[in-house]
């Protein structure tokens, strides 16, 4: 039963991954570069909720405060573009420190002077505050909603904090990348959006594969096992703090590079990455495309976005009722999500309501077994 | 207190705010030793429990397993060094398959590092196959544990504390729920587990304990009232008072 019961589900994962890589392959040459770019956003944004994914449909961390990560990681790959582009502005340091009077660096953006630097930091320094968080938070046994706020709380704090440092990082009006250069090439040129598309495609599939690594096997049991029932964790013998912790700076990384190929290609890094709003929309791309599966978390994410832009252009400001009724309609009717519904029962039943396909009697385990030989 | 044994509970007491659970507990286990504990509703056995486990910290006293106290140590530390537990409810993985369940306590050592790292090891996978047959699952290998019936539930978190290779096995109501037939085999299985392992097994059903055929300690509020084989504590005056003569309270 199980056997089938796998078949089946990789039958589904298998179509949808042919589809998306079909879209991103075929999407270069048909789409507008216009579009291209949204698409390559929307792509980057999966990448956090591949991380979201695995901090909450795995291991049942719900986090509101994700856009922290997500801000760092564009922070450290704006600047070093910035820092590598002033050579023409006065003390060869970025434009906007000219206008707060600043004339030298500050000392922790030197090292974003190197390249190899900054491609680590990028994802780095994310898993690094994510790992320092989790594990102080973890460590105290906090769990469930005061998890929420308190990673909420965190993400206001930092807000707050990015928002008033015009001297460091330009406060409110954020770093501009567009205008930068990278390779003698301006980012913001249509070559390069090509090249970052390319790029987050790849990268796309890559953080798919790893999550998928990560939660193959024991390692991803022990996750489940914690979301599950963790003090049943602990009687056995494992410590759901370190491997908490592990995940949650994880999560963490994913949400840098996200960040960071989300700020190249929308030319700009600001406080607004870390709105409230912003970090519960990945929850939402997560929950509407199926907890727990990685796959929905992607599709979710570059659904959800498209449709947000197609709406917005046609209606606008009717998105955020259409996507306050999507999550309802989530909450309410396909509590696993979109995918979830699909390798569930979902399409079986909806069949069955509308008299279309017989329904299967009191144990549906013998029945399954004998006669019709499908899903549980 | 000598050192033939595995486990010295000296004056436990517990107080939740003014409330003693434990009050001034001794007991003593000796290494193989196979004990059963009884005690009425609110006698303060699974607070006993919770206190070796490291679920509870103790008011005052202290726990002495294997010669080291286990006061202050945390829950998973304690489990390491050799106690395990199974709850009174069975407390297993059912998003997972019984064969996961399995490996999950089988695995040794329990970090991070050798659970992504490496596969799982050939002797656990022999452990695996040995404790399903043990338990009857064999066939249930790939099924989700949630798809078990309460009985075969109650088997997977025995097997699953086998797994652990504990010294000390705290077994909470293990033939809750279960068929006479079921509680039969479940008796002769912890049975078998003694004198290898030590085995504490608390519960209600006194024909169960009567077969276990052990030395049996009577909890009442939070203190040992009595020790004994079953014939002893059956003749107990205080014992008949508190419990045996009103098995409804």
């Amino acid at each position: 039963m199980s056997f089938i019961k796998i078949k089946f589900d990789k039958k589904i994962v298998l179509s949808f991954w042919i589809i998306l890589i079909a879209l991103i392959i075929a999407a270069p040459t048909l789409l507008p570069v216009f579009r291209l770019n949204l698409l390559g956003r929307y792509l980057s944004l999966s990448i956090v909720a591949l991380g979201v994914d695995l901090i909450w449909g795995y291991t049942g961390l719900l986090s509101l405060g994700q856009g922290i990560f997500f801000a760092l990681g564009g922070y450290c790959a704006a600047m070093y573009l910035q820092i590598t582009s002033s050579s023409e502005f006065p003390n060869n340091i970025p434009e906007f420190f000219a206008l707060y009077g600043v004339e030298k660096l500050p000392f922790f953006w030197e090292p974003f002077k190197s390249p190899i630097f900054t491609f680590c930091a990028i994802w780095i320094i994310p898993a690094l505050v994510a790992g320092l968080i989790g594990f102080l938070v973890f460590r105290n046994r906090i769990k469930g909603v005061y998890f929420s706020i308190l990673t909420q709380a965190s993400l206001l704090v930092f807000f707050n904090f990015f928002n008033g440092q015009q001297k460091l990082i330009n406060g409110t009006n954020g770093l501009k990348t567009d205008v930068t250069q990278l390779f003698g090439q301006m980012v913001g040129s249509e070559s390069m959006q090509r090249m970052f598309f390319w790029i987050t495609a790849f990268l796309v599939i890559a953080a798919w594969f790893f999550a998928k690594w990560v939660v193959k096997g024991r390692f991803g049991n022990i996750l489940i096992g914690i979301r599950d029932d963790e003090p049943r964790v602990r009687f056995t013998g494992y410590n759901p703090v370190i491997f908490k912790t592990i995940i949650f700076s994880i999560a963490g990384g994913l949400a840098g590079i996200s960040g960071a190929l989300y700020t190249v290609q929308s030319g700009i890094v600001s406080p607004q990455f870390m709105t409230v709003p912003f970090s519960i929309e990945m929850v939402i791309w997560v929950a509407v495309g199926g907890r727990g599966t990685l796959l929905g978390a992607i599709l979710g994410a570059v659904f959800i976005n498209y449709a947000k832009s197609l709406v917005s252009e046609a209606l606008p400001a009717s998105w955020m009722f259409i996507q306050g009724g999507l999550f309802i309609l989530v909450v309410t009717a396909l509590p696993e999500g979109v995918l979830g519904w699909i390798q569930g029962d979902g399409p079986r039943n909806l069949l069955q309501r509308f008299g279309l396909k017989r329904k299967i009697e009191t144990y549906p385990s013998l029945e399954i077994n004998n006669k019709e030989g499908n899903n549980e | 207190m000598n050192n033939k044994d595995l486990l010295n509970l000296i004056d436990i007491t517990v107080s939740f705010e003014g409330f003693l659970a434990l009050n001034k507990l001794n007991l003593n286990l000796k290494k193989g030793e196979l004990r059963a504990v009884i005690g009425p509703n609110g006698a303060g056995k699974t607070t006993f429990l919770d206190v070796i486990t490291g679920k509870v910290k103790p008011t005052n006293g202290d726990v002495i397993f294997k010669g080291k106290s286990l006061v202050g140590r945390k829950e998973h530390k304690i489990a390491r060094l050799g106690v395990g537990r199974k709850f009174q409810s069975p407390r297993i993985f059912e998003n997972l398959t019984v064969k996961e369940n399995l490996e999950i306590s089988v695995t040794t050592p329990k970090s991070p590092l050798n659970l992504i790292n490496k596969s799982i090891k050939d002797e656990q996978l022999n452990e695996i196959d040995r404790l399903m047959k043990i338990v009857n699952l064999a066939q249930k290998v790939d099924s989700k544990a949630g798809s078990l019936s309460h009985g075969q539930k109650q088997w997977l978190e025995i097997a699953m504390l086998v797994g652990q290779k504990p010294d000390l096995m705290l077994v909470d109501e293990p033939v809750a729920g279960l068929t006479d037939e079921e509680t039969d085999l479940t008796a002769d299985l912890l049975k078998s587990l003694s004198g290898e392992n030590t085995v504490v097994v608390i519960d209600h059903d006194m024909e169960f304990i009567r077969r276990l055929d052990s030395n049996v300690s009577v909890l009442n509020q939070g203190t040992v009232l009595c020790e004994g084989t079953m014939e002893t504590i059956q003749k107990d005056k205080k014992v008949i008072d508190v419990y045996l003569g009103r098995p409804e309270d």
